[in-house]
């Protein structure tokens, strides 16, 4: 077994390099079926995180896990799986994505200054049948529930990076 | 077995996962614990419980974005000829070869990196360090590796920054780098530090990796082969990506 390469803050001047135009459209302009996530990412003391990255992996529609190239050049047509996109001064986000086919939920990685190794968690659409959602206790399950948002017509999704509504994080075995 | 008292009840026959858990707590010790003190941005910014631990070989985490010609220009590794003139500084080539933890190349994957210009400021509207900008420089570069793992680019050395997390403290020099596996869950941003900077021994970033040889493999090695004659040093750092893919959870190599 390789050591792995120990994990590093993002800090907090990745903005000139890591956000690319177009990281937050994940689905292709105009599609019909279009989702609109959105959300705030806040800190222990419930202040909004405005140097947060959020990085969503999911499959696509038809329930393919393969993905596609060009998330970074997007190419009008093609569903990537892969979307990136940093919180703004108030700390808030938006995806604009398709439903996965297959599973509710969307995989997130989180990356801000201050955080030495990042955060993964997942935006579940919907309560289907899930392993991980059946595992938790209703109080923590509702941590991982995209919320109706009918008066911007889109689900939202706070995360909590510590205290009272702490979001739950997850590690992969 | 405090995971388990504060989820409440385990996923169905997971004993065996409460001894993975803490196995893999133990070898957790290769990555930063996220309460770290002495950093003392990660105060407000850590969660408190510890991170649930998944383990299902239908988990989507297990497979990843890929990348490719779109994704990527043809200067994009090389951060000294992004403008008109070349940048100041030390000229290097900084290489190396990316592996899953069971030595498995990783391949055509998507490598990004930045880092402040030899003076020690980057190019970001926040940074505020009365040092010069460089107006031939914007630090920001990416590749794909190839089939057998390898990343290259060339750059110019950074400059040691101050920042404030408290009285004179300055961040060695150091490139930021993100990089992608076969699966999300491999997924990993880290900085490259260079051999022998005094600035190692004072800094709460590169410390809060516990373990020592942990922290060696933070730093790359100067290496005359991948020097280029009459043109840039060469530096070595090669990447390992931990964390579990579909292939190593098939090999159980977790
Ligand atoms: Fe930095």
């Amino acid at each position: 077994m390789n050591q792995p390469t120990p994990s590093q803050t993002i800090g907090p001047f990745y903005g000139h390099a890591l956000p690319f135009a177009g990281g937050e459209a994940m689905a292709p302009p105009g599609h019909p079926d279009t989702l609109t996530l959105h959300g705030h990412v806040y800190d222990g003391d419930g202040e909004p995180v405005p140097d947060a990255l959020l990085e969503f992996w999911q499959p696509g529609p038809d329930g393919s896990r393969t993905g596609e190239p060009g998330s970074l050049g997007r190419n009008g047509v093609d569903f990537t799986g892969f979307g990136r996109v940093p919180t703004d001064a108030s700390g808030h986000w938006t995806l604009r994505t398709l439903a996965p086919g297959g599973v509710p939920y969307l995989c997130v990685a989180v990356f801000a200054r201050g955080l030495l190794h990042h955060l993964f968690t997942r935006v579940y659409l919907s309560e289907a049948p899930d392993p991980l959602l059946d595992s938790l206790e209703p109080e923590l399950r509702r941590t991982l529930m995209a919320v109706a948002d009918p008066a911007v017509r889109a689900h939202r999704f706070d995360i909590h990076l510590q205290g009272p509504k702490e979001t739950v994080f997850l590690a992969f075995r | 077995m405090a995971v388990r008292q504060q989820y409440g009840k385990p996923p169905d026959g997971l004993d065996q996962h409460v001894v993975d858990t803490e196995a893999a707590d133990v070898r957790g010790a290769d990555h930063p614990p996220r309460d770290f003190p002495p950093y003392v941005g990660s105060r407000l910014r850590h969660p408190r419980r510890p991170p649930f631990p998944v383990r299902d070989p239908e988990a989507v985490e297990l497979r990843g974005p890929v990348f490719g010609a779109t994704d990527v220009g043809p200067l994009d590794h090389d951060l000294t000829a992004h403008h008109r003139g070349e940048p100041l500084g030390e000229r290097v080539t900084v290489s190396g070869r990316i592996v899953d933890s069971g030595g498995r190349p990783v391949a055509g994957q998507l490598t990004e990196i930045w880092q402040a210009n030899a003076a020690g400021r980057y190019a970001h509207q926040l940074d505020r360090h009365r040092a010069p900008l460089d107006p031939h420089f914007t630090g920001f570069g990416r590749c794909l590796t190839d089939a057998d793992g390898r990343y290259s680019f060339t750059t110019v050395k950074p400059g040691a920054y101050p920042w404030q997390n408290h009285e004179n403290a300055w961040r060695p020099a150091h490139i930021h780098f993100s990089l992608f596996g076969t699966a999300f869950a491999q997924r990993l941003i880290t900085q490259m530090y260079f051999p022998g900077d005094p600035l190692l021994e004072y800094d709460p970033i590169f410390l809060s990796v516990p373990d020592e040889a942990a922290r060696s493999r933070l730093v790359a090695a100067y290496d005359p082969r991948l020097s280029v004659p009459d043109w840039s040093l060469g530096y070595r750092w090669d990447i390992v990506l931990g964390g579990t893919s579909a292939t190593t959870f098939e090999e159980g190599e977790r």
